[in-house]
């Protein structure tokens, strides 16, 4: 079961990771203990891995600090669905391999707290009462990059980029 | 031909095939701008995942800016990895105190019109001031560019943003950044490029605080069309320049005459309201300096009001010019000298407080007006303390009275 972990709009990079809590500042090896240090201090010791993250529009805005969502994957959060990214954000998902959904309206019916069955290969959310959410499937370009599990697995096998002649 | 946006014309030029908004372009890339923050990343990426170097060193920069000097050994330590691997790969160092990346690299010219630049810190749109592409990516991206020398975008649709008439008063191009961005909210250019069209207006220092705002409406890319004092700086290729006819997506009309000081309010940077309505509340720091607003324009404006006057009692002023070159000016036409009697405080050139790691760390409950460009929950130091985001000409009379203020509000000197 996963836990659904429900943020509002605007959920930006210094909320996600405060910048004096980078890598860099307190060490590659505990920087993660930190996220959402701010917004929701007990988040980093309460996630377990393959909760969800479900926030509103514009995820991720801000600092293009990558070191924000490696937090997240080093907490090994199962995914993130959100009503719109921010972009530079948005690559350093892909980048990474975190899966990035997009949806105007599963966030608004995912509650704060909730257990839920999440599928990432078909992108189905089972809740507790047995309703299915179906995620939209992501674009082609990326479908073909997550194949390989992100956009720098596919460039380090390929040495180009998805959909590039 | 269809015309095209300024973002379409350079990704068509720079890439192998003529494209529009929507579509998706590999291009060259003319420099890759990576930051002490996480040049211990980038190094790692390519190293160790992509078992490779720089493809082009000369058109790869690091930039010791965001905690410099080192404020601690793990931070030295990341310092130290970026000046050994400089030396190793022969990719361009600018170290300690040379400056904060946009700003070094606009001096360097390693910006200039027509150019793509890749920076690993969001407001890597500042190069369009100079009608450069720069956007802002992670560091994968910044490593995979490394690599290879190239990097894939979606290009993007356009804002335009018209400016008409002529500012009035102490408002600045702050101040039009800021009301742009109200205007759009923090996410009305998500993945769209911004094309400001100036005219003749506004120095390189000026246009480059309208460009680097324009992350903070979500923009993949902030262009000011080139005019004026670029046209006497750079030679502009004609493919630069938008064609008349090019498709918008948006647009929207800024009447300058008509504009007054803005200030955005906690937490974010869309929250703008007019200086005048938030006018006597106390300040406990105020913060010129900035990638945004750290330009000998701003701090000659800040001098001419601090001229003859000192900071309140209760409050400190923290300057930080962006760069040697701008530091070295400043003492040499005497400003900084004015600055400095006036009772501020002043830093090694750099990014300084801004992200809340150094020199100027706020405390719980504390109020900042500051020059920057975030004013986010816990942004500059304790999650309780406020930020206030201004132009140089509010930040300086607000550290004079001590509390919110215009330079009109100042008692004669």
């Amino acid at each position: 079961m996963a836990r659904v972990w429900k943020f509002g709009d605007s959920i930006n990079t210094d909320d996600i990771l405060p910048g004096k809590f980078a890598p860099f500042m307190v060490g590659a090896d505990v920087f993660h203990r930190y996220a959402f240090a701010h917004f929701r201090p007990e988040f980093a010791a309460q996630v377990k891995p393959g909760d969800l993250l479900v926030g509103g529009r514009n995820w991720g805005l801000g600092s293009s600090r990558e070191y924000a969502p490696k937090a997240l994957k080093k907490l090994e959060v199962g995914g993130i669905i959100a009503q719109s990214y921010a972009r530079i954000h948005y690559r350093n998902l892909l980048n990474l391999g975190i899966p990035a959904f997009e949806s105007s309206i599963i966030p608004e019916l995912l509650v704060d707290g909730e257990e839920v069955e999440f599928d990432l290969e078909t992108g189905r959310i089972t809740r507790l009462d047995g309703t299915i959410l179906q995620l939209p499937a992501p674009p082609e370009f990326l479908r073909e990059a997550l194949k390989e599990g992100s956009i720098l697995e596919y460039y380090k096998k390929y040495q180009k980029f998805p959909g590039e002649s | 031909m269809t015309p095209q946006t300024m973002a379409e014309k350079i990704l068509s030029k720079r890439g192998t095939k003529t494209v529009f908004a929507g579509e998706l372009a590999v291009v060259e890339v003319d420099n890759v701008m990576i930051v002490d923050s996480i040049a211990e990343s980038v190094i790692e990426i390519l190293e160790t995942e992509l078992e490779t170097l720089p493809k082009y060193p000369e058109r790869v920069s690091i930039v010791i800016d965001h905690v410099a000097p080192a404020s601690s050994v793990n931070v030295a330590k990341s310092h130290q990895a970026a000046r050994a691997f400089a030396a190793k790969t022969g990719v361009k160092l600018f170290d300690v105190g040379r400056g904060i990346c946009h700003q070094v690299l606009i001096e360097e010219r390693l910006a200039f019109p027509g150019a793509i630049v890749l920076g690993s810190d969001s407001h890597s749109t500042t190069y369009g001031a100079v009608g450069a592409f720069g956007t802002g990516m992670g560091a994968t991206d910044i490593a995979i560019a490394a690599a290879s020398g190239k990097t894939w975008l979606r290009v993007p649709e356009s804002v335009k943003v018209n400016l008409t008439g002529e500012l009035v008063g102490d408002v600045s191009a702050k101040d039009i950044a800021l009301e742009m961005i109200r205007v759009l909210t923090a996410d009305g250019a998500t993945y769209q490029s911004i094309e400001i069209h100036a005219g003749d207006r506004f120095s390189r220092g000026e246009r480059m605080t309208l460009a680097n705002l324009c992350v903070e409406a979500g923009a993949k890319a902030g262009m000011v069309v080139p005019g004026g004092e670029i046209l006497s700086m750079y030679e502009v290729p004609d493919w630069v320049y938008p064609d008349l006819g090019a498709k918008y997506i948006k647009e929207i009309t800024i009447d300058l005459s008509s504009l007054t000081p803005r200030m955005s309010v906690p937490s974010y940077v869309d929250n703008v309201e007019t200086v005048a309505s938030l006018r006597g509340k106390h300040v406990d720091q105020v913060f010129i300096g900035t990638c945004t607003n750290g330009r000998l324009e701003d701090l000659h404006v800040a001098a001419a009001i601090l001229k003859g006057r000192r900071v309140a009692a209760n409050t400190r002023l923290l300057v930080i010019p962006a760069s040697s070159e701008v530091l070295e000016q400043a003492m040499a036409d005497g400003s900084l000298l004015t600055i400095i009697q006036a009772g501020a405080t002043l830093s090694t050139p750099g990014c300084g407080p801004c992200m809340g790691r150094h020199q100027g760390v706020l405390a719980p409950g504390e109020v900042c007006v500051s020059t920057s460009n975030r004013n986010f929950i816990g942004r500059m130091g304790d999650a309780s303390a406020e930020i206030y985001l201004a132009s140089p000409a509010v930040a300086a009379a607000t550290a004079i009275m001590g509390s919110i203020a215009l330079p009109e509000d100042l008692p004669y000197g």
